[in-house]
């Protein structure tokens, strides 16, 4: 069967000034597919990313999300948002609310969950990330891997078609990075739509659908893991790889 | 100086009218410091909007209330506003007091707002919250969290600021103790005595403030 385009990109471009960030992006982003956005350091991929959602406006180009283009002046962005999920380097957790209010906000005040049922999901998420038993406590008492398993639960439970993910494990203690990568594996083996922006390459190999690589504001190559990580076509793919520990 | 016991006869002798007093200028500082509270918002949120206009119109107001003694601000206001309206003298007080104070207040609130990390406003966003709820939910209650030390602090100013209600006829405690002052020929006594008032007060405004601080804190512990 033929797999729905989610998101399908043309001719993307975006300046900060003078910085000419994304140049000419192409892309596109299957149903129930993994793609990992990877490259160094200041090629763009947390920009490409936010432009997903509209953190950031786009100078030209289309975004198609789910076939239909967005025009922030006439569509409504937040409805958008709610089928794009997006999960944070640094989690950004609500602090003033424990972890169950963190996972209902979203589904009690924008989509009017009634709020008995918005628990009972929110539980149910919980539990899948593993962390039923701190359903109560603030954020401030979690350690880094379960605040982003909680930031996970809580953009799940919008129920986004897709999720964004911005270097979810770059902020974590190295001992924490396994257990979140676990939870992301999960979720794409249930089928979700996910891009993904991480240095992990290993996970990208094993997880990913689609690989990306981005260099100084442009996609150079892009491939199905296997042909991408073993046979790199593009000089400056196989210097980042050759640099990038796995 | 009086001598102690006749300090503590006249404390006890006056207590009635003092306690009257004070309670007024209670309420004179609840009242301003909640209206001030309100318009301090306002303006802080207008002065973080993008639009210029309302943002210019924020800066105003506080180089106005900031570059002019509260005592012009009080009689401008309160000849002014029951010029305009018949407003009973507590409320022209009231508001010329939190007028004052909101200014302030606008200052701190716009400060902790823009001290909260700008990723919670994305988190919300990214979740399909509009930018009002998400203010409403995430941002402010985070913001004030932050600013109940400063707030606690112009509370007390403005406690003692409340004192020039006296000079438009308000029966608060700076009032009496002048009143009774000279028309007893004693005014250090009373002066001294309004100063106990005024410590009481502010030991208990500093209490309330702590309670609250500690209610707010549960998330960071
Ligand atoms: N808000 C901004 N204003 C100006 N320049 C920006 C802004 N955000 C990003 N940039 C610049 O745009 C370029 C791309 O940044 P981006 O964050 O997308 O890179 P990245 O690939 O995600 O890098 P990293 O791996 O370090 O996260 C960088 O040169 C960055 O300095
Ligand atoms: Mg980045």
């Amino acid at each position: 069967m033929e797999q729905k385009e989610m998101i399908r990109i043309r001719n993307l471009h975006k300046s900060y000034g003078d910085l000419h960030v994304l140049k000419d992006i192409d892309m596109k982003v299957l149903d129930s597919d993994v793609v990992c956005l990877i490259g160094p350091s200041g090629s763009g991929k947390s920009t490409l990313l936010r432009c997903l959602n509209y953190l950031e406006k786009k100078d030209s180009g289309q975004i198609l999300i789910e076939g239909t283009e967005v025009k922030p002046d006439t569509h409504d962005i937040n409805k958008i948002r709610e089928k794009v999920g997006m999960v944070f380097q640094h989690f950004y957790l609500f602090p003033h609310m424990t972890v169950l209010e963190n996972v209902i906000e979203a589904p009690t005040h924008v989509k009017k969950v009634p709020k008995a049922q918005a628990i009972e999901e929110a539980k149910a998420l919980l539990a899948k990330v593993g962390l039923s038993d701190k359903a109560d406590v603030y954020p401030s008492k979690l350690s880094g891997g379960q605040k982003q398993r909680v930031a996970i639960a809580r953009a799940l439970a919008m129920k986004p078609d897709i999720l964004l993910f911005d270097e979810p494990t770059s902020a974590l203690d190295p001992e924490l990075v396994g257990e979140v990568l676990a939870t992301m594996k999960e979720l794409a083996m249930e089928g979700m739509t996910m891009v993904v922006v991480t240095h992990e390459m290993s996970f990208a190999r094993e997880v990913g659908d689609w690989i990306v690589f981005m260099h100084d504001g442009r996609v150079v190559e892009s491939g199905p893991p296997k042909e991408f990580f073993t046979n790199p076509k593009e000089e400056r793919t196989k210097e980042f790889l050759q640099t990038t520990v796995f | 100086m009086p001598s102690f016991s006749h300090f503590f006869d006249t404390l006890f002798s006056s207590s009635d009218v003092f306690i009257r007093a004070m309670l007024l200028t209670l309420e004179l500082t609840v009242v301003s410091i909640i209206v001030g509270i309100v318009i301090g918002l306002l303006f802080a949120l207008l002065k973080i909007s993008n639009i210029k206009v309302l943002a210019w119109i924020s800066d105003a107001y506080v180089f106005l209330v900031r570059g002019t003694p509260l005592i012009v601000q009080i009689f401008i206001l309160y000849f002014g506003i029951s010029n305009l309206f018949l407003l009973p003298d507590f409320w022209a007080a009231s508001l010329a007091l939190a007028f004052h104070n909101g200014a302030y207040i606008s200052e701190i609130l716009r400060g902790t707002i823009q001290s909260i990390d700008k990723g919670q406003m994305e988190a919300g966003r990214s979740l399909g919250m509009s930018n009002s709820l998400t203010l409403r939910r995430i941002i402010l209650p985070q913001a004030f969290r932050r600013a109940l030390p400063p707030l606690g602090n112009q509370f007390i100013i403005g406690l003692k600021d409340s004192s020039l209600a006296a000079f438009i006829s308000m029966n608060e405690l700076f009032n009496v103790a002048t009143t009774l002052g000279s028309n007893n020929f004693d005014e250090m006594t009373y002066l001294l005595i309004v100063a106990v008032y005024y410590l009481i007060l502010v030991a208990f405004l500093t209490i309330v403030v702590n309670l609250f601080e500690k209610k707010l804190s549960i998330s960071d512990r």
